[in-house]
């Protein structure tokens, strides 16, 4: 178990907050489509801080314009993928940003294994560090879950 | 050729070249520094100066005097302007006004061309625009109020080595102000209890922490010390938190060669940021943003000694101008006020730097002290901080003021917390992301956010404490330094 205050991987814009329901992320995913963000649903079950490529479930949804539609799409994710990390990203193609605008955790696996940090010592007492997923060393398909291995 | 309109009147320039250039003393107006007719070219540079002329000085006289003085002019004549196409380095004055409300105060427009300065030098610009001209004797005070840089200009200019959109793609953290501390005391910790801090604050919630603009390699702790606790603590909090973090690890040194070997080694320890302060000097700055440019490097900005240009409002600089010509130059991070903290700054004036650190396009805006359109030719956007004297209680007016593309950083008001570190890095972000989300959904946190922040600690007993501790804490002086265009107050309550 993860010893942050919050007990969780704390990626994301709201981690520090009782997880959103349905309804609540409903008004997120609103208020992107408001600005002309495309939502996109990502899953991963290896959320080292520098995994940037989580897996894309589909495609961004560039021309969905509904707050259901992105909600769908959602439940269909978590019906395949229940123990995996699973995130909501929209994009914002806007000039001078054509970026990620919104990125919030919309499901976490039952227990959350969290990072060990691995230190090498070299030169000058300067360390190299490694931060290391405790789960990451298991096959994929197998890393999250209820703690079993 | 040009006949003296708007303020005054009276002599014009002189068009005989053979009494022009008669040796002796003639006035700057006569000499050419003066065009009222003048329509600056696209590739222009135009300020705008404030001047506070001499009793019984004309205005039209002083901001003649300003166009010479920043641009080719010698108190005399001298026949060696003849070797050269002298009427295009002669900068001119174009327009004066009186400044609403201040008598004896006026704005002069000048214009230069833009062979006076050399192609990606702040260093250069500014040995003009703000070199001898500030200590010439006619003018009690002189202050560059704005500047409108030609396209031609800036794309002579990199601009900041990442700019807050890659650099939010590095940390992975988006639709949310990053949240920082400053770690305290600013002095005396030994490098193993300041790494303490950054543990503390990093695990706590907290996206950076952050040296302060004076802690260099002092008796009480050398850099090197510093760089490998702080990395330590760095490191550790990303483990426990899932999180890129950071810590602006300040390479601030005497020279040039001290400050790469402190940045070399916050490189090799794996830092994603370093931080120098603004007295390093222009050019010390350009070359820091080179440096970390070539190393994948956020580069911060701590605005230290900018008061002694920009607070006063009849003398110096506007941070306008300073954020202008820092975005140029290449900083990442630039601390550009807080509006309700404890430092200087009038709400929309703060806001004004705000929008010039993050434009692409930057429209006149009299309300908010921007005198020109300035087009950045999609240079890369520098990431305001806000720090200094501010607290989770405030939390509702620091997003709705500056939005989501901000640093905010609570010093105090993280390390202060009675609870400890940790539970002030937690208060400040769930004040956060409870004001982030409630804004989506739609509430207006200008007016509900008092509301919003106590329902947010009836489920965060961290939060709690600290608004019971810091919630009535508010810093109302009135500001030095507002537009001369509309009344404002410095945000209350």
């Amino acid at each position: 178990m993860m010893t942050n205050p919050v007990r969780r991987i704390t990626q994301g814009q709201f981690s520090f907050l009782p997880e959103l329901t349905d309804a609540e992320i409903s008004l997120q995913v609103d208020y992107g489509l408001r600005r002309g963000y495309a939502w996109s649903i990502e899953y991963t079950d290896d959320p080292h801080p520098r995994n940037t490529y989580w897996e894309m479930f589909g495609m961004p949804m560039f021309d969905l314009k509904d707050a259901a539609g992105v909600l769908m799409e959602l439940q269909n994710c978590r019906k395949t993928f229940p123990q995996h990390y699973i995130r909501l990203m929209a994009f914002d193609s806007t000039r001078g940003v054509e970026s990620i605008a919104m990125s919030f955790i919309v499901n976490r696996p039952a227990v959350e294994p969290g990072f060990g940090l691995i230190r090498q010592e070299a030169a000058g007492r300067t360390m190299r560090y490694t931060v290391h997923g405790y789960a990451s060393a298991r096959p994929e398909g197998e890393r999250g879950g209820n703690g079993k291995s | 050729m040009a006949i003296a309109t708007g303020v005054g009147g009276g002599a014009t320039a002189i068009t005989d070249a053979k009494r022009r250039y008669k040796a002796g003393v003639l006035k700057y107006r006569q000499m050419g520094y003066w065009e009222p007719d003048y329509v600056p070219k696209a590739t222009d540079t135009v300020c705008l100066f404030r001047i506070t002329p001499q009793e019984g000085v004309d205005p039209i006289e002083a901001a003649a005097a300003v166009a010479g003085e920043s641009s080719t002019a010698t108190w005399t004549v001298v026949w060696t302007d003849r070797l050269t196409a002298c009427d295009n380095y002669r900068a001119k004055a174009f327009k004066v006004e009186a400044v609403p409300n201040s008598p004896g105060q006026f704005f002069a427009w000048v214009a230069y061309d833009i062979i006076l300065f050399e192609e990606g030098s702040i260093a250069n610009m500014t040995a003009s625009l703000i070199g001898n001209v500030f200590s010439f004797k006619p003018l009690k005070a002189a202050r560059l109020e704005d500047i409108q840089i030609p396209a031609a200009y800036v794309k002579t200019f990199k601009g900041p080595p990442t700019g807050l959109i890659v650099e939010r793609e590095r940390l992975d953290k988006f639709g949310r102000p990053l949240l920082g501390a400053t770690t305290k005391p600013k002095l005396g910790l030994s490098a193993r209890n300041y790494g303490r801090v950054i543990y503390e604050g990093l695990k706590g919630g907290l996206d950076f922490m952050k040296d302060d603009e004076n802690i260099n390699s002092q008796p009480f702790m050398h850099w090197r010390d510093r760089f490998l606790y702080v990395m330590d603590a760095v490191n550790k909090a990303s483990a426990a938190t899932g999180e890129v973090k950071g810590s602006y690890l300040n390479v601030t040194a005497a020279t040039m060669e001290d400050m790469y070997e402190r940045a070399e080694f916050a490189k090799e320890l794996g830092s994603v940021v370093v931080m120098v302060d603004l007295i390093i000097g222009w050019t010390a700055i350009q070359s820091m943003s080179n440096w970390a440019r070539r190393n994948d490097m956020i580069l911060h900005m701590h605005r230290a000694g900018h008061g002694t240009y920009t607070r006063q409002k009849n003398h110096g600089v506007s941070f306008r101008v300073m954020a202008k010509w820092l975005r140029l130059a290449g900083v990442d991070h630039l601390h550009a006020g807080t509006a309700v903290g404890k430092l200087e700054g009038d709400p929309l004036t703060v806001q004004g730097y705000y929008n010039v650190c993050r434009d692409s396009y930057t429209r006149q805006d009299l309300p908010r002290g921007i005198f020109f359109d300035q087009d950045w030719c999609d240079i890369r956007k520098v990431m305001p901080v806000a720090s200094g004297g501010i607290h989770a209680g405030q939390m509702h007016q620091l997003l709705d003021l500056f939005g989501d593309d901000v640093v905010l950083q609570f010093g105090g008001g993280t390390i202060g917390h009675p609870a400890g570190i940790q539970a002030g890095a937690v208060a400040n972000r769930v004040a956060l992301e409870a004001m982030v989300k409630a804004r989506n959904e739609g509430h207006d946190i200008r007016i509900e956010g008092p509301e919003l922040l106590r329902n947010a600690a009836r489920s965060c007993g961290p939060l709690q404490q600290a608004l019971d501790t810091w919630g009535d804490i508010t810093f109302n002086y009135t500001p030095t330094d507002a537009s001369d265009f509309t009344p404002t107050a410095a945000a209350a309550h």
